[in-house]
C-alpha cells in the first residue's frame, strides 16, 4: 500500500500550522507513531556507522551493501522466509566478502574499488538468477526499491531496536581502535590495533545498518540516512565527538521532517526523508565554500619557504 | 656537555635495541646481513644510506612487522613486536588526505588512547586530576613541547606536510615511550625546521631517557647531537660514531668503491662517490625495495 492510499483512509489529514495540534493528530495514528520509532532508530544508526563509513571513504562500500537487498528478497521469496531475513543475511555476507577480499595493506584505492564492484556485480546477478528461479513477481518492488514507512509492524520496530542496540553497542566498543585504523592504520597497527580485522567487523556492522536502513528507505534512498548525515556534519566540524552528535541530530530531524511532511502531503515519503537530506548537505556545502572564500581573500599571499638555504 | 650514556647506564640494564648478525629477506632478496646494533637507553642514533638500502626495513624489522632471516633481535627486553606499547613510531611520509575532517590535536590524542577499546566516558569530570583532565592536559603538552599548538585544533588534512610531520611526532610521544622510531621525520621540513626538529628530537632523547632510532637521509642536521649512526650500504651496515663511520676510509670499504668524505668549515660533511644517484636511479625503477647489492663488483 501507498503512502497516498493510506493518507486517503485516514481522516483528510490537512496542516492547521499550529503546531501541537498537528503533532499530536499526526501522534493518534499507530502506523505513524511505528513510522517515527522506527524511523529515528534508523537514523541514529545508520549515522553513526555512516559517520565511519565516510571518515573511511568506505562509500562504494556502503552502495554495494544497499544493493545486495536485491539477492536477499528474492532469495528470501525464494525459500518462503521473509525479506527481513534475506536483507539482512545477505547484507551481513555481503560485509564480509568485501571486507575479506577489499581490505588488507598494499590494495591500492583502485584494486579495493575494482573488489567491490565486482562483488555488486555479482550480487546483482544472483538476484536476478533468484528472482528467475522462484518464477513470479517480487511483491511490493516499490517498497524494495523505496521503502516503506506506513505499515511497520510493532515486531518490525522491536526488531530494528534490537539490532540498532547491538550495532550501536559494538560500535562503542570498538569506536576508538576503528578511528585510529580508520586514519592511521600504519601506526595503529605497530600499537597492536588489529586493523585488518576491524575493518572486516565494521563492514559487517555496516551491513547491519544498511539491512535496516533499506526497510525504511528502500534500497535506492540508503544514503539519505547512511551518507548525507555524515558528510554534512564532517563539513560543519573537524572536532569527532561533536559531528557524530551533529550526524545523529541531522538524521533525527530528516526523519522527523520528511514523515511529518509526508503525513501532510500526497507525495512519497521518501521522496521528502532525501530531499531534506539533500539540502542541509548542499547548504552546508555552501556555507563551507562560502566561508572558505571570504577567509581566503582576507589571507596575505603566503612567503615563499626558503629551499636549501640556511637562514 | 652531557656525559657519555653507557657510563651512567645500569651494567644490567638491557639495551633498547640489540641486533646480533641480523639479516632480513624481502620477496627471496637479502635486503642486509650481518647488521650488529646496540642502541642503550637515552642515547640518539641515526640509520644512515642511501634510498633503498633498507633502512625502513630496520624499523620494521625492529617493530616486528617483519620477520629475521637470521640473526638475533632484542627490543626492550623482549622479541621485536612484543613491547610495541612501550614505542613511538613515526612511519615515512605521511600525509592525511586533503579531506580528512579530523583536529590535529584528535591525530596526538589518537596516540595516548586510541588503541584502547571502548569510549571515554562524555559525562565524565573534565577537571584537573582526573583522568579526562589528565589526558588533555599531556596532550596540551606534547603539541606545545613541538611547537604546534598553532594549528593543532585545525583540521589535519589542511595543513602543510611540515605542520602533519610535527603533529605526528607529537603523536609518537605522547605516551612518554622509552624507544622512539623515527622514519625520515625531517624529509618533509625546510632546513631550518629541519634543525629545529633535530633540536627537538635530541631534548627528548635526553630530557625523557628516551632511546632514538632515527632514519634520515642527510645526517647534517643531525651532527651535533647524534650518539651514534648505523650505516647501511652493500648489503651491509657499520655502526659506531659519526667520526668512526663517516670517514672515506669506512664508507669504501662498505660500499666497496672509492668514497669520499669531505668536512666543511662549519662542520657540514659531503659524501662524494657514493653511488647514490646512479644506482638509486636505476633501481626505482627495477625494484623499489632491493638494496644495492653488490654494485662495486
Amino acid at each position: 500500500m501507498t503512502t497516498a492510499g493510506m493518507v486517503i483512509m485516514g481522516t483528510d489529514p490537512h496542516l492547521t500550522w499550529n503546531i501541537a495540534h498537528d503533532f499530536s493528530e499526526v501522534l493518534e495514528y499507530h502506523f505513524m507513531v511505528n513510522a517515527l520509532l522506527a524511523g529515528s532508530v534508523v537514523a541514529v544508526m545508520a549515522g553513526l556507522l555512516g559517520w565511519f563509513m565516510v571518515l573511511r571513504r568506505e562509500t562504494f562500500a556502503g552502495h554495494t551493501l544497499s544493493m545486495m537487498a536485491f539477492p536477499g528478497a528474492a532469495g528470501a521469496a525464494l525459500i518462503g522466509v521473509s525479506a527481513t531475513w534475506g536483507y539482512f543475511g545477505f547484507c551481513v555476507a555481503g560485509g564480509l566478502v568485501i571486507g575479506q577480499f577489499s581490505g588488507g595493506r598494499g590494495r591500492s584505492w583502485s584494486e579495493q574499488s575494482a573488489v567491490i564492484g565486482s562483488v555488486q556485480a555479482l550480487a546483482l546477478g544472483l538476484g536476478f538468477l533468484f528472482v528467475s528461479l522462484y518464477g513470479g513477481v517480487l511483491g511490493d518492488l516499490d517498497n524494495l526499491l523505496f521503502g516503506t514507512f506506513i505499515g511497520i509492524s510493532n515486531e518490525q520496530v522491536l526488531l530494528l531496536t534490537g539490532v540498532a542496540v547491538v550495532a550501536v553497542a559494538a560500535l562503542a566498543v570498538l569506536g576508538r581502535p576503528l578511528l585510529f585504523a580508520s586514519v592511521d592504520a600504519d601506526v595503529a597497527s605497530a600499537k597492536g590495533v588489529p586493523a585488518r580485522a576491524l575493518g572486516v567487523v565494521f563492514l559487517v556492522l555496516l551491513g547491519l545498518a544498511v539491512a535496516a536502513t533499506s526497510q525504511i528507505t528502500g534500497v535506492l534512498l540508503v544514503f539519505a540516512l547512511l551518507l548525507m548525515p555524515a558528510a554534512s556534519a564532517q563539513a560543519i566540524t573537524a572536532r569527532p565527538g561533536l559531528s557524530l552528535a551533529l550526524t545523529v541530530a541531522i538524521g533525527l530531524v530528516v526523519v522527523w521532517l520528511g514523515l511529518g511532511i509526508a503525513y501532510f502531503s500526497i507525495y512519497p515519503a521518501g521522496f521528502f526523508v532525501t530531499s531534506i537530506s539533500f539540502a542541509i548537505y548542499v547548504g552546508v556545502q555552501a556555507t563551507v565554500w562560502a566561508r572558505s572564500r571570504t577567509r581566503k581573500g582576507l589571507q596575505i599571499p603566503e612567503q615563499p619557504r626558503a629551499e636549501g638555504v640556511i637562514a | 656537555m652531557a656525559a657519555n650514556p653507557s657510563s651512567l647506564a645500569n651494567p644490567s640494564s638491557i639495551p633498547a635495541v640489540k641486533l646480533r648478525g641480523a639479516a632480513v629477506r624481502l620477496g627471496g632478496k637479502t635486503i642486509w646481513s650481518g647488521v650488529d646494533v646496540a642502541v642503550r637507553n637515552s642515547e640518539f642514533v641515526a640509520v644512515l644510506g642511501a634510498n633503498g638500502s633498507g633502512k625502513s626495513t630496520l624499523l620494521k624489522m625492529v617493530l616486528g612487522a617483519l620477520p629475521l632471516a637470521a640473526g638475533e633481535v632484542s627490543v626492550l627486553g623482549g622479541p621485536a613486536g612484543r613491547e610495541n606499547a612501550e614505542i613511538g613510531y613515526l612511519p615515512q611520509r605521511r600525509s592525511f588526505d586533503s579531506g580528512t575532517r579530523l583536529r590535529g590535536s584528535d591525530v596526538v590524542r589518537l596516540g595516548l588512547d586510541g588503541d584502547r577499546w571502548g569510549l571515554p566516558l562524555p559525562f565524565s569530570s573534565a577537571g584537573p586530576g582526573s583522568r579526562r583532565g589528565w589526558a588533555r592536559q599531556r596532550i596540551e603538552e606534547v603539541i606545545e613541547l613541538v611547537g604546534a599548538r598553532e594549528y593543532a585544533d585545525r583540521p589535519i588534512g589542511e595543513l602543510s606536510g611540515g605542520e602533519q610531520q610535527r603533529l605526528l611526532i607529537a603523536q609518537a610521544l605522547v605516551r612518554r615511550p622509552k624507544l622512539l622510531l623515527l622514519d625520515e621525520p625531517l624529509d618533509s621540513l625546510d632546513l631550518p625546521n629541519q634543525a629545529v626538529v633535530a633540536a627537538l628530537v635530541h631534548e627528548i632523547c635526553k630530557g625523557e631517557g628516551v632511546a632514538v632510532l632515527l632514519v634520515a637521509h642527510d645526517v647534517n642536521p643531525l651532527l651535533p647531537y647524534l650518539d651514534r649512526v648505523v650505516y647501511l650500504a652493500g648489503g651491509h651496515a657499520v655502526a659506531g660514531t659519526v667520526e668512526e663511520v663517516i670517514t672515506g676510509e669506512t664508507l669504501t670499504g662498505l660500499y666497496g668503491l672509492p668514497v669520499e668524505v669531505l668536512k666543511a668549515s662549519d662542520g657540514r660533511l659531503v659524501v662524494v662517490g657514493q653511488p647514490e644517484a646512479p644506482a638509486h636511479h636505476h633501481d626505482r625503477h627495477s625494484h623499489d625495495h632491493g638494496g644495492h647489492g653488490d654494485h662495486g663488483h
